[in-house]
């Protein structure tokens, strides 16, 4: 793989990328740069540092919450906290990490492109994501403090009367930013994967991860707007006057609802969708199989999409103004995909050789977690059960096993590709390290999370003086937020400790896809040259001419075949 | 698909249908023994952490729970033997390359329309708990249940008794045992929760819509309510609580407290009222100052 041929096609690049380095260098390079690598870097490294935020915040939740009556923190700065727990996890760290660091870096070279279709674009996207999550965090400076709604802003809570204060306009306009941010991401996913692919790369040769972003960018497209129209609405509500939320002066409350969970409910398969597909290729590449049910993968992702603009108002089944039947169909029919994924998972493990590095490892933590997460959500989309655990901690244990799973999947995919973007391996024993803390760590807070609820501890209280009989759960669930937090500790000791230090090579995981083709980190314009494009592997059609996948049907049901357990 | 494969052509044995035939016999086998041994377990079904509760429809709902539980448990349960053993049994060895097998249809089918046929059930399961929730009869006892920021005004009409109570000092809504107690819910600013634990039920209170629903309590005794629905401050300390007495002792309780706070109850609660619902004019951003 390291022996480069120098085809006439390459010599071009080199010149090509000989004239960039005449270019700024140091800060300036990295503030004007378009390449879709070094703004994806941007993304990733803003993405942690905003999860480590975010995880700090969850801390001090934690932490009050340990004790029955406790109070750490006041009423009015417990719902600054969550609120902004929520902000900064789902907007600012989960969302952008998903479609605007990994993608950003991963998705033109899988399908053998020199960088995404608009590079100036891209650029203006990582901007208004940084300004945006800056602006956001600013509210905690201000008089009044952060945004304190909860992440989801109701309305009338969050009118100027019962909100007033800057903190609140600043947590709109933040999400304005990171908003815009998103759309151009999503175009410019769209258009590179739609037009950019390399010669032979059709539509059912693309990798899954790329499937997968073309489906979240496509959800973007049509969600993010709808946000952005209702936060320009909640700013007019809040400054100019008008009443679209607000029954004084004849508007609907319930409508900021519908309009926030029209985008919400396909945000929560933007975010998930990009996880699915970079836990997709870390199962396949250290199980040396190719993805099983590939085609299945590509349907079941396609129909998740298509059903995630149906589902909103199961978020707003107790409103008594929502026609329950329908949304509740909607919503378990989502399983079935999902369930499609899950044993299309088991199937590529499924007699292969899988070696688990921390990349895997966190993968099957991402199974797990996820299965918890899954099962759980198939209550809720069920009116009477939803009535019996909305607005509890049931809910939030549901979410956070799916986020945590998704986390599982966004350390795996650090793992996985860091490698690739920075040319170095990190550290294996440390990260299974930090692979135990985090899994056990996200399941000990979980857990006793899902009982919390059944007994009735509704979400966002900032205390329980008179449920003292909830405080040990939460003192468990307490023992497992400070286990996660000590994983991302152990995450950034393994990025100091590893520094430049384990040279990873051009595909040190034996990969399929096209990024493992290339050098690490790739050059300017990512490739000097490219293999036939005849699957959805070309680099393991390369390095194993005599493995290429087994055809439909031909897959000797006869001698091999999944047993029973 | 791309390529030809360069494995040997398959070829069907009949020892391979033979195999087939023995192997589902054997899943059918592993199946059979949790659906028999919770037809054994009979009424005993475990609670799965929820408990039926006070009323009808928090009865409904707790198997309702115990139902899609046990589906959870079933489902979730084979999966994670199929993950554990995907795991353990397939950890890399030595360095040799596994069959490329990537579809087996029949096999995909399977786990396709099993869920369908799983989510059709629960659907149905839930349809039938669902209309038996929302169905709303024709009731001899009303309550006005309006929510405020931070508390609770219980009004009973046209038994000229109201109880309110803000933040610590609990209210208590009293209702009759085995009688279908109407509710219309009101809020008076912001989005509340009323939501009863020992019911398994709560319903937002929204402000400009009067949500209607029918509890039909079957225990008597005294139950935790609170707010689940972020309200602002003190939406921690916004709790009430539910006293089920006896159809006498519901009888006695309203002569008794008719005459009593009333009047100025009313007052407080209809000032409450009128000073949010007068139309206010937007405050200027208060962070300009």
């Amino acid at each position: 793989m390291t022996d480069v041929l120098d085809p006439p096609v390459a010599a071009h690049h080199d010149d090509h990328e000989h004239e960039e380095h005449h270019g700024p260098t140091g800060i300036l390079k990295w503030m004007t740069t378009t390449d879709h690598k070094v703004i994806g870097m941007s993304y990733t490294v803003t993405a942690v540092i905003m999860m480590v935020i975010g995880g700090a915040l969850a801390e001090v939740i934690r932490a009050q919450l340990t004790t029955s009556n406790n109070s750490l923190v006041s009423f009015a700065q417990y719902n600054e906290l969550f609120t902004m727990h929520g902000s900064v996890m789902i907007y600012l760290f989960v969302g952008p990490f998903a479609f605007g660091a990994l993608a950003n870096i991963i998705v033109p070279i899988q399908i053998g492109a020199p960088d995404m279709a608009f590079p100036r674009l891209n650029a203006l996207s990582y901007w208004l994501y940084l300004m945006g999550s800056i602006t956001m965090l600013s509210g905690f400076f201000v008089a009044g403090g952060a945004a304190n709604f909860g992440w989801v802003a109701y309305a009338p809570l969050s009118n100027s009367i019962n909100t007033p204060g800057a903190g609140a306009d600043l947590w709109i306009g933040g999400l304005l930013l990171t908003g815009f941010s998103a759309i151009f991401t999503g175009v410019n996913l769209c258009a590179t994967i739609f037009y950019l692919r390399a010669p032979g790369m059709t539509m059912f040769r693309m990798p899954i991860f790329t499937w997968n972003l073309l489906i979240t960018a496509i959800l973007i497209l049509l969600a993010f707007p709808v946000l952005t129209a209702g936060l320009i609405m909640l700013y007019c509500d809040r400054h100019f006057g008008t009443h679209i939320f607000s029954v004084q002066g004849g508007g609907v409350p319930v409508l900021w609802q519908h309009i926030f969970w029209f985008w919400g409910h396909p945000e929560v398969y933007i975010l998930a969708l990009p996880f699915f597909g970079m836990v997709t290729e870390i199962i396949a590449v250290f199980s040396r199989k190719p993805v099983f049910g590939y085609k299945g993968m590509v349907f079941a992702t396609l129909s998740i999409g298509a059903l995630s603009l149906g589902v909103w108002a199961h978020h707003m089944f107790t409103t008594g103004v929502v026609l329950l039947p329908f949304f509740s169909i909607m919503s378990l029919l989502i399983a079935v995909p999902t369930g499609i994924k899950m044993f299309n998972w088991i199937g590529t493990m499924w007699r292969g050789e899988v070696w688990f590095s921390t990349a895997m490892l966190m993968a099957v933590g991402f199974l797990i977690t996820f299965l918890i997460g899954g099962l759980t959500g198939i209550y809720l989309a069920s009116p009477p059960l939803d009535f019996f655990t909305h607005d509890t901690y049931f809910v939030v244990a549901h979410f956070h096993s799916i986020v945590m799973a998704l986390v599982l999947g966004a350390m795996g995919g650090l793992y996985y590709w860091g490698p690739k973007i920075t040319g170095y391996l990190l550290n294996e024993t440390i990260g299974k390290i930090q692979f135990w803390f985090l899994f056990i760590g996200t399941q000990v807070f979980t857990l006793p999370m899902y009982l919390l609820g059944l007994r009735g501890m509704p979400r966002r209280v900032a205390t329980y003086a008179l449920h003292p009989g909830w405080q040990f759960l939460n003192q468990v669930s307490t023992v497992g937020a400070v286990l996660v937090g000590i994983s991302t500790i152990a995450f950034m000791v393994n990025v100091v400790y590893s520094w430049k230090k384990y040279p990873a090579g051009d595909n040190p995981w034996d990969g399929h896809t096209l990024e493992w083709f290339t050098t690490s980190p790739p050059p300017h314009h990512n490739f000097y040259r490219l293999p036939q494009i005849r699957s959805e592997r070309p680099t393991w059609d390369y390095n194993h001419p005599g493995h290429t996948a087994a055809e439909h049907g031909h897959h000797q049901v006869h001698h091999e075949e999944i047993p029973a357990p | 698909m791309s390529k030809v494969s360069s494995v040997e052509p398959p070829a069907l044995s009949p020892q391979g249908v033979s195999n087939r035939t023995r192997r589902w016999r054997r899943v059918r086998r592993i199946v059979a023994l949790p659906v028999a041994a919770l037809a054994l377990a009979g009424c005993t079904v475990p609670t799965f952490g929820a408990s039926p509760g006070a009323t009808t429809s928090s009865q409904s709902t707790f198997h309702l729970w115990q139902g899609f539980s046990v589906g959870a448990v079933i489902v979730g349960g084979l999966t994670t033997v199929l993950i554990l053993w995907a795991v353990f049994k397939y950890r890399r060895k030595s360095d040799r390359i596994p069959k490329q097998s990537q579809y087996h249809i029949p096999l995909e089918m399977t786990y396709t329309i099993i869920p369908i046929i799983i989510v059709l059930g629960l659907f149905a399961a839930t349809m039938v708990v669902e209309n038996k929730e929302v169905a709303n009869p024709k009731t001899n006892v009303t309550i006005d249940v309006n929510a405020f920021q931070w508390g609770w005004k219980f009004t009973y009409p046209g038994q000229n008794v109201v109880v309110v109570g803000q933040t610590t000092e609990d209210p208590i809504m009293v209702m009759p045992v085995n009688t279908d107690v109407h509710i219309n819910l009101t809020s008076s600013d912001v989005i509340h929760g009323f939501y009863v634990h020992a019911f398994n039920f709560s319903r937002y209170a929204l402000p400009g819509v009067l949500n209607q629903f029918t509890l039909r309590a079957v225990n008597t005794g005294t139950f935790d309510g609170q707010c689940t629905q972020l309200c602002g401050l003190y939406h921690s300390l916004m709790v009430f609580r539910v006293k089920v007495v006896s159809q006498s002792e519901y009888a006695a309780w309203l002569a008794s407290n008719a005459n009593a706070n009333a009047a100025q109850a009313a007052q407080t609660a209809t000032n409450q009222q009128t000073s949010s619902i007068v139309p206010t004019k937007p405050a200027k951003s208060q962070g300009n100052n």
